[in-house]
């Protein structure tokens, strides 16, 4: 039978010498093809005796089951050289740059109204808003300003043309005419926070024609002074990001509030940059004070039932403050560089649980 | 607002140190902007005497002196010309800091050519003690050497400087401050009221009311025989350390009183003078030559005080020219009068003129203090140069004294939370000068004569509240809110957020720009020069530049941009959400997102693309997208707005009316005239023309539903005229079976060989989702049949075979 071991030595050297899928197809063709040399053998197992089969039927399967591994092996080999060639050739040079994506950017004026919301959301304060150009009832008038009152001249107000014989519409001086709008429509209790652009006639390197304030008011039965120094106390901490933060209330004048008040809180300026929460010194925050019985009349609402407080706070300097920008101007000028470098990632979105910045 | 501790104190017995004024400042209210104590940075410095001064042996403007000085004998190598012998000056040791050069003395000696000096002798410059520096101090008085140089230069006082808040006019007199810290507990508030003067003849100058609206009382004196000359050096030092040049008696007196009692007081030379002087309402045509040498136009609103000869001064505001005094005056007469505030400040607003009179006038002064004003002026004038006084004239009467105030004790508790008891409530007030009657929980308090700022119970409230001090206030946590939690931002606020977060995360930078701009540029974005509301036309604008209400953001944005590519930006995206203005009324405001592109395609080594009115299109709707606002809901239409280009823009519609975004390229005659670098590519939105999605009851989603049959996709093309937008096949076509076709999207548009010139071929696929039951071939050849007839119908156009 040394044509098994013939057939075997000459297939497998066959197979090992092939260089491609085709040419091993041919190989296997020829040897376990339906006219191959093993098949020829295997069919001579029909004319063997019974003895014969016996031995010669393993010997025979066997054979060709080392072929077909052969054959296996040696396709698996070629596919993977054939695929190494493949991928040799389709490497991808990943030093070069992807296509650049513009990278966004949040003003951190906006943000910080957001941060502010954030925080008086969570003491249920709604939000609302008014228009800008306003008439004098609603920006002074309303708001306990008597009219050709010194108090009004502090507010270097900008004024429209008088239009009809209407007294001059004006730009509002501050975010307080929408406490007398929301009064005006809402019975209390009331609980809202107002964000809003402001305007005064004053350019300087601490002041723009344009700027940021953010309004609060609460009126309910009951609310008192106490209140007013627990919320707003609440907040500076909060929007500080501080642990303890000292806060001081004096007395302050404003025409719409009696007792009013301005809040400092404590701070450091030693070293040049203002640290809040530690230190000796203090820094005013904000305005506030018990709405005035006059405003609480001027808007229907009876101040023997019902009494609150109102608070106002310049946006751009407490953005200042917290996050350490030394100049005022650059908020209005629209500069990327300067906003991308000041600015927020858009899905920092500022919130009680997830923190403010 | 500034006066000295020691001018304080003639007012004010206290044990209280200057931190301890500052606190009690603060807690009454009253805002401290400075306190400059000159003692802390001269704390080094002492009296030394010169023993010897002989010349430096190898400078001839340097003497070596021997001093003696607090730490013993010193040698110390003088510049000064006037370093001799026997002289007291002011020693510096070696590392003090001279405040008034701003440096440090080594802490070492110094050789100076060759001689060691071992400190300093300054000179007044040096000690910020004057402008004297041509040789060093040297003190006329006799000081033991080591005494602190502040009290040898008499600057142990200090300036403390705050703010005056427009209720309080009383505190524009250092008797008024004094009274407020007495009543917050400082110490006692002396009262120095000034006895009346007999005076020994009859005032030869009459006076009448000839306006009592404006001017209700006018008081005067007459002082004959007077010798005008320098104040005496207290009242001379007193107004220096306030910032007040003293030039004569009878000029500095009434700058005193006004700032020592926030009394007004006007001297007029008595022999200028001409007949009864009349305070009257002015009439058109006249003038006045006023004390600071300018004329002013005297209209009928104004206050005027006038003798025969006309107009002599502006009530409340300013005395004239032809009255003044002068140092040869001899005679004078003393006008002290109550002026209404309001047409007090209409007249300094309309002159513009600004005065320690006009402000205290205008804030109100009090009525009662016309004749101690008179008093306390004449004594002192009497005193230092001579005189005799007359007794005062009077005209008219002080406006109607307050009436009583109904305070009710228990508001103290209700609008505070602050427990003072009642006998506490009623010292404050009565410090403040307020007459009670008391009538158990509620009083009737007369408030004091010198305040306007208290007319109901809250007035009375603010006084305990502050007097108490709001350290006492009890921080109190809100009581909750009843009810659930709400969103507590409105809908139109969450839309600005929204927006503003998904532009950022594509891209763009946040703008805030201003919410006016040039009146010129806001013709380019209204539609010319007559659609610019003068309404919207601020009328004293902070800059030319800035004085028309915008009706568009895109200007500011297409300048800023312009600012950013001059300094080498490559291609810009900025974007602001904020107000553009259509009116002057209460619902004309819009809240806008804009955005603007200056494209400037990055060479890429994949290949680039440049920013365009399709990419435009496309971050509107992405806008769009996230707002919850379908873009298939809106139609693409021609535009009508002026400053985008008439090709290359569109504007998004709801309905034929409303529109609510345009985008695409800006006109290129905007660019011209606003001097921009062109192309920019922009978009505006309007957000309160979005509609409000309905909002379903409760939180839950509707139930998903897997689309399990497999989609039918077939592409279409049409031959359809070259004017016909592409975007109306995809409408006609997702319209024709909208049950099933779950998109249609457009991948080819072809206009060349092979199609009539005025004709394009469009085409796109269609994908047709079955739900429920597989289609069968009929099914899938009846939707295509009604798509086919659909845009055929719709376009005129056909099928392309």
């Amino acid at each position: 039978m040394s044509d098994i071991e013939t057939i075997e030595a000459e297939a497998l050297s066959a197979i090992e010498g092939t260089g491609d899928i085709a040419a091993l197809d041919e190989v296997r063709v020829a040897e376990l093809g339906k006219k191959g040399r093993v098949s020829a053998l295997m069919k001579q197992l029909g004319g063997m005796s019974a003895d014969e089969r016996q031995e010669m039927g393993p010997k025979l399967n066997a054979l060709k089951t080392r072929v077909a591994d052969a054959v296996a092996a040696r396709k698996t080999e070629l596919e993977d050289a054939a695929l190494e060639a493949q991928l040799a050739n389709e490497t991808l040079d990943l030093s070069l740059p992807p296509k650049p994506e513009a990278r966004g950017a949040l003003h951190p004026v906006m943000q910080v109204f957001e941060e502010i919301a954030a925080i008086f959301g969570d003491m249920g304060f709604a939000v609302a808003e008014g228009p800008d150009i306003e008439d004098d009832w609603h920006n002074f008038t309303a708001l306990n300003f008597p009219e050709g009152h010194p108090a009004r001249e502090t507010h270097d107000t900008f004024f429209f043309h008088p239009q009809d014989g209407a007294p001059a519409k004006v730009l509002r001086t501050h975010t307080s005419p929408v406490q007398i709008r929301v009064m005006e429509d809402t019975p209390p209790p009331i609980r809202i926070l107002v964000p809003g652009r402001v305007y005064r006639n004053d350019w300087d390197a601490t002041h723009t024609p344009m700027f940021h304030q953010v309004e609060g008011l609460v009126i309910d039965k009951g609310i008192h002074m106490g209140h007013l120094k627990g919320c707003l106390s609440d907040f500076a901490r909060e929007f500080f990001e501080v642990d303890k933060a000292a806060t001081r209330f004096r007395p302050h004048f404003f025409p719409f509030t009696e007792p009013s008040a301005e809040m400092d809180v404590q701070c450091d300026r030693s070293g040049g940059a203002v640290k809040v929460g530690e230190g000796t010194d203090w820094l005013e925050i904000l305005g506030c004070g018990m709405v005035h019985p006059n405003v609480l009349r001027n808007c229907g609402i009876d101040p023997d039932e019902y009494q609150g407080f109102a608070f106002g706070m310049g946006v751009d300097r407490l953005a200042m403050l917290k996050y350490g920008m030394p100049d005022l101007r650059p908020y209005f000028e629209a500069d990327p560089d300067w906003t991308r470098h000041y600015g927020f990632a858009p899905w920092l979105t500022p919130s009680v649980s997830g923190g403010l910045s | 607002m500034k006066f000295t501790l020691s001018w304080l104190e003639e007012h004010l017995a206290t044990k209280a140190d200057r931190d301890d004024i500052l606190a009690y400042m603060m807690k009454a209210g009253l805002e401290v902007e400075e306190a400059v104590t000159p003692a802390e940075k001269l704390s080094a410095f002492t009296v030394a005497k010169v023993r010897e001064a002989v010349p430096h042996p190898d400078a001839d403007k340097l003497r070596i002196c021997t001093v003696d000085t607090i730490e013993g004998e010193k040698q110390i190598v003088c510049g000064a010309p006037n370093a001799r012998a026997g002289m007291s000056a002011i020693y510096a040791p070696l590392g003090t800091y001279i405040p008034g050069a701003d440096f440090s003395l080594d802490k070492k000696p110094r050789k100076i050519r060759g001689v060691e000096s071992h400190g300093m002798l300054c000179s007044a410059k040096e000690l910020e003690a004057g402008d004297d520096h041509d040789g060093i101090i040297e003190l006329t008085e006799y000081f033991e050497v080591g005494t602190p140089a502040a009290t040898a230069l008499g600057q142990t006082d200090t300036v403390i400087d705050f703010e005056v808040t427009p209720n309080r006019p009383d505190w524009l007199g250092v008797a008024g401050i004094a009274r407020d810290l007495a009543a917050a507990g400082a110490g006692r508030y002396v009262a120095k009221e000034p006895k009346p003067i007999e005076g020994s003849y009859d005032c030869p100058i009459a006076v009448e009311i000839g306006a009592p609206e404006a001017c209700p009382i006018f008081t005067g004196l007459m002082i004959t025989g007077v010798k005008n000359g320098p104040s005496p050096e207290w009242m001379q030092t007193r107004l220096k350390a306030v910032g007040i040049q003293p030039k004569s008696l009878l000029v500095d007196v009434t700058n005193y009183i006004s700032l020592d009692r926030a009394r007004p007081l006007h001297a007029f030379d008595a022999a200028k003078l001409n007949g009864p002087v009349v305070p009257r309402l002015g009439k058109a045509g006249e003038k006045l030559e006023a004390l600071d040498g300018k004329t002013y136009e005297i209209t009928e609103d104004m206050c005027v005080i006038t003798d025969r000869s006309g107009v002599i001064g502006l009530g409340g505001v300013m005395g004239g020219e032809s009255t003044a005094v002068s140092d040869e005056t001899t005679d004078i007469f003393l006008e002290s009068a109550w002026f209404d505030p309001l047409r007090t400040a209409r007249t300094g607003r309309t002159t513009g003129i600004v005065s320690d009179a006009r402000y205290r006038f205008e804030r109100g002064v009090d009525p009662s203090s016309c004749l101690d004003g008179l008093y306390l002026a004449a004594r002192i004038i009497v005193e230092h140069c001579g005189g005799e006084v007359s007794r005062p004239v009077i005209a008219g009467d002080p406006p109607a004294p307050h009436e009583k105030v109904t305070f009710h004790t228990e508001d103290v508790a209700r609008l505070t939370g602050l427990d003072v008891k009642p006998a506490d409530m009623k010292k404050m007030l009565k410090a403040l000068g307020c007459k009670i009657e008391d009538a158990g929980t509620t009083w009737y308090i007369v408030p004091p004569s010198w305040r306007f700022d208290i007319d109901q119970s809250a007035d009375f409230v603010e006084e305990v509240a502050r007097l108490t001090g709001y350290d006492a206030l009890e921080e109190t946590p809100l009581p909750p809110l009843p009810g659930g939690r709400k969103a507590l931002a409105t809908p139109l606020q969450q839309r600005v957020r929204t927006a503003r977060r998904t532009l950022a995360s594509r891209g763009f930078v946040e703008a805030v720009t201003w919410s006016f701009m040039a009146r010129d540029n806001a013709a380019l974005f209204a539609g010319g020069a007559n659609a610019v509301p003068p309404a919207l036309t601020v009328a004293n604008p902070v800059a030319s530049e800035l004085d028309q209400m915008r009706p568009s953001i895109l200007g500011n944005l297409a300048q800023a941009t312009q600012r950013a590519t001059d300094h080498g930006a490559r291609e810009v995206k900025l974007f602001e959400a904020g107000p553009v203005y259509l009116g002057d009324g209460a619902k004309d405001q819009r809240t806008m997102v804009a955005a603007l592109v200056r494209p400037v395609s990055a060479r890429h080594w994949q290949g680039a693309e440049s920013y365009d009115a399709y990419a435009a299109k496309a971050d509107l709707f992405a806008v769009l997208d996230a707002l919850g606002q379908p873009p298939e809901r809106f139609q693409i239409g021609e535009h009508k707005a002026s400053h985008f280009h008439p090709g290359q823009a569109a504007a998004l519609k709801l309905g034929p009316k409303v529109t609510v975004a345009h985008f695409g390229a800006l006109h290129p005659r905007v660019l011209k005239a606003m001097d921009l670098d062109g192309p920019m590519i922009a978009f505006e939105l309007n957000l309160n023309a979005l509609p409000q999605m309905k909002v379903k009851p409760g939180k839950t989603k509707p139930l998903f539903e897997k689309a399990d049959l497999t989609p039918i996709r077939r592409d279409l093309a049409f031959v359809v005229s070259r004017e016909t937008p592409a975007g109306e096949l995809l409408r006609l076509a997702r319209g024709a079976e909208k049950a099933l076709i779950s998109s249609a999207d457009i991948f080819d548009v072809y206009a060349g060989p092979g199609i009539d010139e005025d004709k394009k071929s469009v085409a796109f696929e269609i994908t047709i989702q079955p739900r429920g039951d597989t289609l069968k071939d009929a099914d899938i050849d009846a939707v295509m049949k009604k798509v086919i007839g659909a845009v055929e119908k719709g376009t005129g156009g056909s099928l392309r075979a």
